[in-house]
């Protein structure tokens, strides 16, 4: 009865093993939720699965045969159908193209018939009980809607397995609901869903057995019933829930904060996180824990100003400050490593120096420059200072590891003296060494009375090194613990709610 | 009862015909027989050329990309033709081997484009130089076309009378045939509608199973065409080749199609636009020599600031629409 | 990591390549690179290498009012006026293809000067290399200007306007005497080209219009400005200031050259001494990290635009001084196409980063080099245009990863082949 099957898959990428032997299967006729924190393995096996790569071993079966898919396309066409989180959609073709193009109707004389592709795609939609003008342009559309149309569209190319990622991250609570509706329907009618997500109330809510991947390894599948919310949790992060019981709790630190850095009340933006408060003291360090995609990184955000802020207010040392664009923050002395360095970090021909020297140097602005022996002897007291792998400060970072990448971004920002320096997932995707090294400079910093922010998902990492942790969840403040209440214990509770 | 919402995507041709109403109206006003058949009619006659060529640059516009070799095609081709009947050769094969040049040219630049990923802004300037330089070898000066019994019928005979004084030319009715032709094939051909696809969103366009490498070579033949007519066109209503000719109107041809209503990004816009956005410019010329106070070069400049105008409305409607989506 | 080796490595392949050029010249072109040093006042000899202007190619779109006529009823008519327009533009073009004609106006010091081809390249080239400075900055960004080509003749066009008004008479002020009013023309030229730059760099960087659209604009309309400026003459002037930029002479060499040494000085020591350079290619290369950092990437690209008109400005006071007149028509047709050639054969990417002016300079030289070396054999200045073209898509090949990707696998493949065998 399953409809698809992996058996030992495995997937390698020069010298990292993304996947180790992961068996995994679907159902005709359920909703399957997949579940697992970064570098888990999901996104991995999902592409192998609708043809985007191949798997390096193992196999995958539909409808009992096995498949090696080449592209999406092939997928598509033995029944396998993405909708993706960004909707990979044609924005500005009506409704009906969308679900039709590449397979219109034609008249007798070859030409499109423009009546019958509405009807098409009017029928589409009808399994979905949708009925919009299928004539206007789909970003006429909101997202919910969009997302529908992308799902109507696999329904008109005959999907049997419906692949939905991340869906839920742009909805209200309302369309939530509607796309739930659309989901379950769909599953009375016999189609399978994989179902990508990490609000785990939704979870709960619309699946029928939940599979969990960690670093790479199936956790486990199990029927979503069985499954009590604080378990799920618990494997997801990788530790057993006598494990957590016996954890002890982080060591208090008897430290002598300093004067309130920075307090913010009620901020938040509409569509990406609700309005939480946050402050933090000179010398403190303050952790942001929750899973993937709780908002963590879109507070971070909205403190940095990359985005502002719809509601709420923040002072800074006091000042009331609006920080809606990074060199605000940048000159209030904030400071942000982002959590994708590829994108909002590193600046990849530039060399190690330059990248280092970047955000000072925009500080000072275009005429007061460093010497080119102040920017080496820079660069170089961070390479030893950091211990970053490189023969000189000449190469290119593109050519660096991701760990000594990071590296080099928490140079460029320590050698602006921040007073608040935001870390989010600073110790993703290093080893061991570096990150045991990153940690004892953070608590080096606060000693030194910098007030440190630190996102992490490793929640060992908060619980061992923050003096205060806030809790987030689908978006929301759950809670905030401090001192002696902070163990893992306590903060994955909050996560479970 | 449905409240009648006026769909956003026909705003920008809407305005175009709109413009195009405006200008006509105030010709009518301010001049005696700006409203006559006949100036109307020349409209089509001066510009048909441009218009043809126009229709490819359309095409090849809506994919996102651009063909800068237009205006040197149609003086290469110009000139060949005339080289050839001057030679003695019969003016069909002539017309025949130009056209097949420019489809052959055109495929060259969508492969160089499509297959080794190089812009198209660079392969099609490389491709008007080229051009540009192989209608000098075949000619330095322009050469007249006399004599010639096929190129004399097509003028003289090959119209239709409308009444006395006036004629529907036979380039006039080429080009609305073609208008017509790629109006039809952009808007009921799965392949015009794959072209649209592509410009509005490639990475979507390629998961969706279009074949983008296909349809772009295609595309990119077909403007290589286009410019081949309109270069067949322009020496028929010279009655001559000229190998200097042309210069720029690559950039008159892509005004024609921004004005016309299409993003120069791509994906939005119709064939037709490029008939009214033509249309605009050959009105602004006319009136301006109607005038005969007012010096052409305000033509550049009217027709600099149309562009610039509907530049800023395509901003401000993608801004709307894209707002009108996030908050539903 | 040899720092030395990484920051000429780009200088490689365009110097090789000049280098192969100029060898060509060596062995099949006589005299090229004969100098000699002339005296000012000696007899005019007609021996120098016509170089005309790039290229001389007159012809707009061919319908102006002039031989507008019932086109439907006398195209016959019309092909004649064709005739005559291309005949005359061709006319038009021998002035240029007369030498440095010394009227003896032209000022040298010390009264002597170098005379040949080479300097003739690096004279007539000096408006490419000057464009090249500011499209180089641009295009770092990642973002086009095709509107210096218009700009050049705008700037020409006042320049040439107000020195005839002065030089007439008709200007309040005007007796200050000559030898220092010219100033004025040449700062209003220049203070317009930079705010055409200034308009650019609003679209691009202030309205958040793509750079090719955004230029376009000007490109259409700006020689519809000139012409308005010259009212649809071509004025023509001899004002000897003026015509001392790219005809006179300094220390041996055409002045055209030192105005080009100096600007390259001036933007090298503004992009490298300043963190200006920095700041572009860290925009150029990913903006969105730079805003992150602080940077204010709006700022920096609108500036960049600013610069190239400038650059524009002085390249169209230069190419008005070569020929004694604003043409709004002709002057620098085309030259933004040269400008973005030298640029991407410099090594500067069309993605913009890393920039590379010492290339630009060598890029536009090379394109010089192979125009006149053309001009020498005998090839019509418009079908020196075929080669430039192959030269275009040399160069975006090699540079197109792509492309790179696909013949190493050729060469993998023949490789296996042989092994296995």
């Amino acid at each position: 009865m399953d409809l698809l099957q992996t058996k030992g898959i495995e997937k390698q990428f020069l010298g990292v093993k993304a996947l180790k032997g992961v068996d995994f299967s679907v159902k005709a006729g359920e909703i399957h939720a997949l579940m697992g924190e970064n570098g888990a393995g999901k996104s991995t096996l999902i592409k192998i699965i609708t043809g985007v790569y191949p798997a390096s071993a193992g196999s995958v079966y539909f409808n009992g045969k096995e498949c090696k898919f080449r592209s999406p396309l092939d997928a598509e066409h033995a029944g396998i159908s993405t909708v993706y989180q960004e909707v990979n959609l044609l924005p500005d073709l009506s409704v009906a193209e969308n679900i039709c193009i590449g397979r219109e109707p034609r008249t007798k004389l070859g030409f499109i018939d423009k009546k019958e592709r509405k009807v098409q795609a009017r029928k589409a939609l009808a399994r979905l009980d949708i009925d919009i003008n299928v004539g206007e342009n789909l970003s006429s559309y909101s997202i919910a809607i969009q997302q529908l149309v992308a799902i109507a569209r696999a329904l008109d190319v005959d999907c049997k397995l419906l692949i939905l990622d991340e869906p839920t991250s742009s909805l209200d609570e309302n369309e939530v609901k509607e796309l739930f509706k659309v989901m379950k329907k769909l599953r009375e009618e016999g189609m399978a869903i994989i179902f990508i997500t990490h609000f785990l109330d939704q979870v709960y809510e619309v699946s029928d057995r939940i599979t969990i991947l960690r670093d790479g390894q199936l956790v486990g599948s199990y029927d979503a019933k069985d499954l009590p919310r604080i378990e799920m949790v618990a494997k997801m992060i990788g530790k057993t829930p006598e494990q957590i019981n016996e954890m002890q709790a982080g060591i208090v630190k008897n430290a002598k904060f300093g004067d309130t850095v920075y307090e913010a009340k009620g901020i938040g933006r509409v569509g990406t996180v609700s309005p939480v408060d946050v402050s933090i003291r000179a010398g403190e360090q303050l952790g942001l824990a929750g899973l993937l995609g709780s908002g963590r990184s879109e507070v971070a955000q909205i403190i940095f100003g990359v985005d502002p802020h719809d509601s709420g207010t923040m002072t800074m040392c006091g000042k009331p400050v609006n920080f809606n664009s990074p060199q605000k923050a940048v000159k209030a002395k904030v400071a942000l490593i982002a959590e994708d360095r590829k994108v909002t970090g590193i600046i990849p021909d530039l060399t190690i120096r330059e990248n280092i020297v970047l955000a000072l140097q925009a500080s000072k602005g275009i005429w007061k420059t460093m010497t080119l022996k102040q920017q080496e002897e820079m660069a170089e007291k961070y390479i030893k200072l950091l211990r970053i792998k490189t023969p000189s400060g000449e190469q290119l970072i593109k050519h660096l590891s991701g760990g000594n990448q990071q590296k080099v971004l928490i140079a460029r920002w320590l050698a602006t003296s921040p007073k608040l320096l935001i870390l989010d997932e600073p110790t993703r995707g290093i080893d061991v060494g570096a990150k045991a090294e990153i940690e004892a400079l953070t608590q080096q910093l606060c000693g030194e009375g910098m007030a440190v922010i630190f996102i992490s998902s490793e929640l060992e990492e908060v619980v061992r090194d923050c003096d205060r942790v806030i809790v987030l969840r689908d978006r929301k403040k759950v809670g905030e613990i401090a001192g002696s209440d902070i163990s893992l214990k306590n903060v994955m509770k909050l996560i479970a709610g | 009862m449905k409240k009648f919402k006026f769909p956003m995507r026909y705003v920008p041709i809407s305005a175009t015909i709109l413009v195009f109403f405006v200008v006509y109206l105030i010709g009518i006003i301010s001049f005696d027989n700006f409203g006559s058949p006949k100036v109307f009619l020349d409209l089509f006659v001066d510009n048909a050329y441009l218009g043809i060529a126009a229709i490819g640059t359309a095409l090849v516009i809506l994919t996102g990309g651009i063909d800068l070799s237009v205006g040197s095609i149609i003086a290469f081709t110009s000139i060949l033709i005339a080289k050839m009947i001057e030679s003695g050769c019969n003016a069909l094969w002539a017309i025949a081997l130009a056209l097949a040049i420019g489809i052959l040219f055109g495929m060259l630049q969508g492969w160089l484009i499509h297959c080794f990923s190089l812009p198209p802004f660079l392969v099609t300037l490389a491709g008007m130089f080229f051009v540009r330089g192989c209608g000098f070898i075949v000619s330095e000066e322009s050469i007249p076309i006399k004599n010639d019994r096929v190129f004399d019928f097509i003028q003289n005979d090959l119209s239709i009378t409308l009444s006395k004084g006036l004629h529907l030319r036979f380039i006039v009715m080429l080009y609305i045939a073609v208008l017509i032709i790629a109006i039809i094939f952009s808007q009921r051909t799965r392949a015009g509608r794959s072209i649209y696809a592509i410009g509005d969103n490639e990475l979507a366009a390629t998961l969706m199973g279009i074949p983008v490498g296909r349809t772009k070579i295609m595309t990119y033949t077909i403007a290589g065409f286009c410019s081949a007519l309109a270069g067949v066109v322009y020496a028929i209503y010279l009655k001559a080749g000229n190998p200097l000719n042309c210069v720029g109107l690559e950039m008159d041809a892509i005004a024609a199609v921004v004005i016309g209503g299409t993003l120069l990004t791509g994906g939005v816009g119709y064939v037709f636009g490029s008939l009214f956005g033509v249309l605009v410019l050959g009105l602004i010329q006319t009136l301006i020599i109607f005038d005969g106070r007012i010096n052409s070069w305000w033509t550049r400049i009217i027709v600099g600031l149309l562009v610039l105008a509907f530049i800023f409305m395509q901003n401000l409607i993608t801004k709307i629409s894209k707002s009108k989506s996030k908050s539903h | 990591m040899n720092k030395t080796s990484n920051r000429f490595r780009h200088l490689v392949w365009p110097l090789v390549s000049l280098a192969l050029l100029l060898l060509f010249n060596a062995f099949f072109t006589d005299n090229f690179f004969k100098i000699e040093i002339k005296k000012q006042d000696s007899a005019q000899t007609v021996q120098a290498p016509a170089v005309p202007d790039n290229p001389p190619a007159p012809g707009t779109s061919w319908i102006t009012p002039e031989n507008y006529e019932n086109s439907s009823d006398s195209a016959e008519a019309a092909a004649k006026t064709v005739d005559q327009a291309g005949q005359a533009a061709q006319a038009a073009a021998e002035p240029q293809q007369a030498p440095e004609k010394n009227d003896g106006k032209g000022v040298s010091i010390f009264g002597y000067y170098l005379y040949g081809t080479p300097i003739d390249i690096l004279n007539q080239g000096a408006k490419v290399m000057v464009l090249a400075i500011g499209m180089t900055l641009v295009i770092a960004t990642g973002g086009i200007d095709i509107s210096v080509g218009a700009v050049m003749a705008i700037a020409g066009a006042i320049a040439a306007l107000l020195i005839s008004m002065l030089d007439a008479g008709s200007f309040p002020g005007a007796s200050m005497g000559p030898a220092i009013y010219w100033i004025i023309p040449v700062v209003a030229a220049l203070v317009l080209a930079t705010l055409a730059g200034f308009w650019n760099g609003m679209l691009v960087a202030g309205f958040g219009i793509q750079p090719m659209v955004a230029t376009l604009v000007l490109m259409v309309a700006g020689r519809g400005v000139a012409q308005l400026i010259t009212d649809g003459q071509i004025i023509t002037f001899d004002n000897p200031g003026l015509v001392f930029l790219c005809n006179g002479h300094a220390l041996f060499l055409p002045f055209s050259v030192w105005i080009v040494v100096t600007m390259y000085v001036v933007a090298g020591l503004l992009t490298r001494k300043t963190a200006l350079g920095l700041f572009i290619e860290s925009v150029g290369n990913n903006e969105r990290a730079s805003r992150y950092a602080g940077i204010e990437a709006r700022r920096i690209k609108w500036l960049t635009y600013v610069i190239c008109g400038f650059c524009a400005g002085v390249a169209g006071l230069l190419a008005a001084s070569n020929i004694k007149c604003a043409d709004s028509n002709n002057a620098g047709l085309y030259l933004e196409l040269d400008a973005i050639l030298a640029t991407v054969i410099g090594g500067t990417s069309m993605a913009g980063g890393r920039f590379f002016l010492s290339g630009s300079l060598v890029g536009a030289i090379l394109i010089q080099t192979l125009t006149t070396t053309m001009y020498m054999k005998n090839v019509s200045p418009a079908i020196v245009a075929v080669p430039k073209a192959m030269v275009v898509i040399i160069v975006c090949l090699l540079q197109s990863p792509v492309f790179r990707a696909k013949v190493l696998s050729i060469f993998a493949s023949k490789a296996a082949k042989g092994g296995v065998q």
